[in-house]
């Protein structure tokens, strides 16, 4: 899969690595992130996202490899050189200075003159809607209220680079959602770079431009959101970002136009060759939403398959059902609920038929 | 959940018990303290008379002995008497003491804090240790170490950076290196306490606005850790007040501390009331820092709630 790098890298890590001890936190790390960019560092807890973050602000030395930042090689700076700031994880605010002095900060520190200070302060609280909160301190706030002030601190030095460490990871459900909205919109407002590490696939899908998906101190994939979720390179990145039914088998027909997969639960039929081995290994991925469910035989030529009902549950926007296929493997599909009041006829124990289209799969090699 | 409760005579007894030691044991001998000075001298039986002689029936409530430690004879110039001179005399000792503990003591905390988890017990049983050892003891090492031909002027001197041993004891330097190596751990333990529940990330935090490690340190790490400094500072300052033992045995004879001037009033000139009446004046003094300290401490506690 072709990455769209962007022309001009802003931020370029070649080959970056961290070693600690005798593991390898980060492993050949090489980005191109460019100007106005919002990237994700997606991954699980211990795939080495946060450690990246961290050689980026400078608060880890890295073992091996190159920071650019605007052609500038950074990574032997300490962090207190860097023209770049982090929003932390669950914020760090100093607990001892008010919302104002904790904006002032990284300002007095730059030695810039009282008035501008002042002035620059006043912006920040502003942007984040905090003006009547400047004297409070920061156990005087709610969580968002701290998200914010956090926010505006990290954002009133004017860094050409932002950094977020799981910026959404301390608040609640329902204002997460919210909060990532706003959150992008500042981040835009202030044209800002902006690199953050989460492990919320939901969170890095909706704010970010791109995603770089991470696992053992690796980058496995980078695209867009869209291109990871509906084209993901591996078995790994199809896993990991959303659900996906993933079923193992081997290359039987391979043509320009089509090629067919010969699985557990039948003959998987995908509109487009993979110009592979015949007889190699690999796996069709299907979205669980990709799937439809129905009690009658579709009419369809390919990908039907049958199974029994196990499991349904009712999210409210949609149904999860899974089932049971021929050769014992469990399928999950989904059917979002558009109608209201509409009973499914379909209940535990039922005998189904589920297919999707030629187009719906995905087939992976790694 | 049920919470849980003591029941009703259980859980007076349990409140009850610190009260109760503390009015047998602090409270009333204070009272029977506030009571002696405020009477006449006694004779060389009895050591003071009592304020009401039932056989004369007259009342003796003797403001004299307050008014001897503030004037010198009748007329005299106010705070100009050796108690004055023994009162300052031994908060200038017992401020520098807490100072230099401090000054010892902070980056000694610092680095226990930061050390790793596994060994920092070992590294606070170090500062505990030399209680194992009975104090006098380890004052009068010090006078062997201190000593004209003590360890540390015979190494000066076959360094050949002295000819003469330095005069070292029985001077202020000896008595606040002794007070100083005494107090220590008592400035250790709570500062320790508050910095190793720092956040470490706030130092990062600083780091990442463009503060310098100083300026991070004295910043945030410093005003944080306001509170210990505070409790270290009064828990070395208070018994350095009335510090008697130290500067008898280290300490030189001009500079009378006011535990020794209590000493001297109560054993020598065997004047109870007077020797109380400087014990009440001294807790007044104590009383002051102490409401200070408890006011900060109460600020800071409903601060972090």
């Amino acid at each position: 899969m072709a990455n769209k790098v962007p022309a001009e890298g802003f931020l370029v890590t070649e080959k970056l690595a961290k070693r600690f001890d005798e593991t390898l936190a980060v492993d050949d790390v090489s980005l191109s992130i460019g100007r106005g960019e919002i990237f994700a560092l997606l991954g699980s807890s211990g795939c080495g996202k946060s450690t990246l973050l961290r050689m980026l602000a400078g608060f880890e030395k890295p073992s091996s490899g190159r920071i650019l930042l605007g052609g500038q090689d950074v990574g032997q700076f300490p962090p207190y050189e860097r023209p770049m700031n982090m929003m932390f994880q669950s914020y760090a605010l100093f607990p001892h200075l008010d919302v104002w002095e904790n904006i002032a900060f990284g300002l007095k520190r730059e030695g810039l003159p009282t008035a501008q200070v002042k002035q620059r302060v006043g912006e920040m609280l502003d942007l984040v809607q905090l003006g009547q909160f400047a004297k409070r301190k920061p156990h005087q706030l709610s969580g968002g209220q701290q998200q914010r002030v956090a926010l505006a601190r990290s954002l009133a030095k004017r860094p050409s680079l932002l950094l977020l460490d799981e910026p959404l990871g301390a608040l609640d459900k329902k204002l997460r959602e919210q909060t990532q909205f706003e959150l992008v919109n500042i981040i835009e407002k202030v044209k800002v770079t902006c690199v953050m590490v989460t492990h919320d696939q939901e969170e890095a899908m909706t704010m970010a431009n791109r995603i770089a998906v991470m696992s053992k101190g690796r980058v496995v994939q980078v695209g867009s959101p869209e291109e990871v979720y509906e084209h993901p390179a591996n078995r790994f990145v199809a896993d990991f970002i959303g659900n996906v039914n993933l079923f193992e088998g081997r290359l039987s027909v391979d043509e320009t136009d089509h090629c067919v997969a010969t699985t557990g639960i039948g003959e998987v039929y995908v509109g487009h060759g993979v110009s592979g081995k015949a007889n190699m290994q690999l796996a069709i991925a299907v979205r669980p939403e990709k799937i439809e469910i129905r009690k009658r035989r579709p009419d369809a030529n390919h990908n039907v398959f049958t199974g029994k009902v196990k499991e349904i549950a009712y999210f409210g926007s949609y149904n999860t059902y899974i089932v049971i296929a021929t050769d014992g493997s469990q399928v999950r599909i989904t059917e979002a609920n558009t109608a209201r009041h509409v009973h499914s006829e379909i209940t535990w124990g039922d005998d189904v038929h589920f297919w999707w289209s030629d187009d719906a799969a995905i087939v992976l090699r790694d | 959940m049920a919470k849980f409760t003591i029941p009703m005579p259980g859980r007076r007894f349990v409140i009850g018990v610190p009260y109760v030691w503390l009015v047998l044991f602090f409270f009333l001998p204070f009272l029977i303290l506030l009571y002696i000075s405020f009477v006449d001298m006694g004779n060389s039986i009895d050591p003071f008379k009592p304020l009401w002689d039932p056989q004369t029936g007259v009342l003796s409530l003797k403001y004299e002995n307050y008014w001897s430690i503030f004037r010198r004879g009748e007329g005299g110039a106010m705070f100009d008497t050796i108690y004055i001179e023994a009162y300052v005399r031994s908060i200038w000792y017992a401020l520098c003491t807490a100072l230099l503990c401090l000054a010892i003591g902070y980056p000694f905390s610092y680095f226990i804090a930061r050390a790793k988890p596994s060994v920092r017990p070992a590294l606070l049983m170090m500062v505990m240790l030399p209680f194992w050892t009975s104090f006098l003891l380890r004052v009068y090492a010090w006078k062997g170490i201190l000593a004209d031909q003590g360890i540390v002027n015979q190494t000066l001197m076959w360094l050949g950076i002295t000819k003469e041993p330095i005069f070292m004891i029985y001077t202020d330097v000896s008595m606040l290196v002794g007070m100083t190596y005494v107090y220590l751990p008592f400035m250790v333990l709570p500062l320790y306490a508050n910095l190793v529940k720092m956040d470490f990330r706030l130092l990062e935090a600083a780091y990442d606005l463009g503060a310098s490690p100083f300026k991070a340190f004295w910043l945030v790490t410093v005003p944080l850790s306001r509170s210990g400094i505070i409790a270290g500072f009064m828990l070395v300052f208070i018994p350095s007040v009335g510090e008697f033992v130290i500067p008898s045995l280290l300490g030189g004879p001009e500079n009378i501390m006011i535990g020794r001037v209590v000493w001297d009033e109560m054993f020598t000139s065997n004047n109870w009331p007077r020797a109380t009446a400087l014990a009440v004046v001294m807790i007044g003094f104590i009383v002051v820092p102490l409401a200070i300290y408890y006011h900060y401490t109460g600020e800071s506690a409903e601060a972090r709630q």
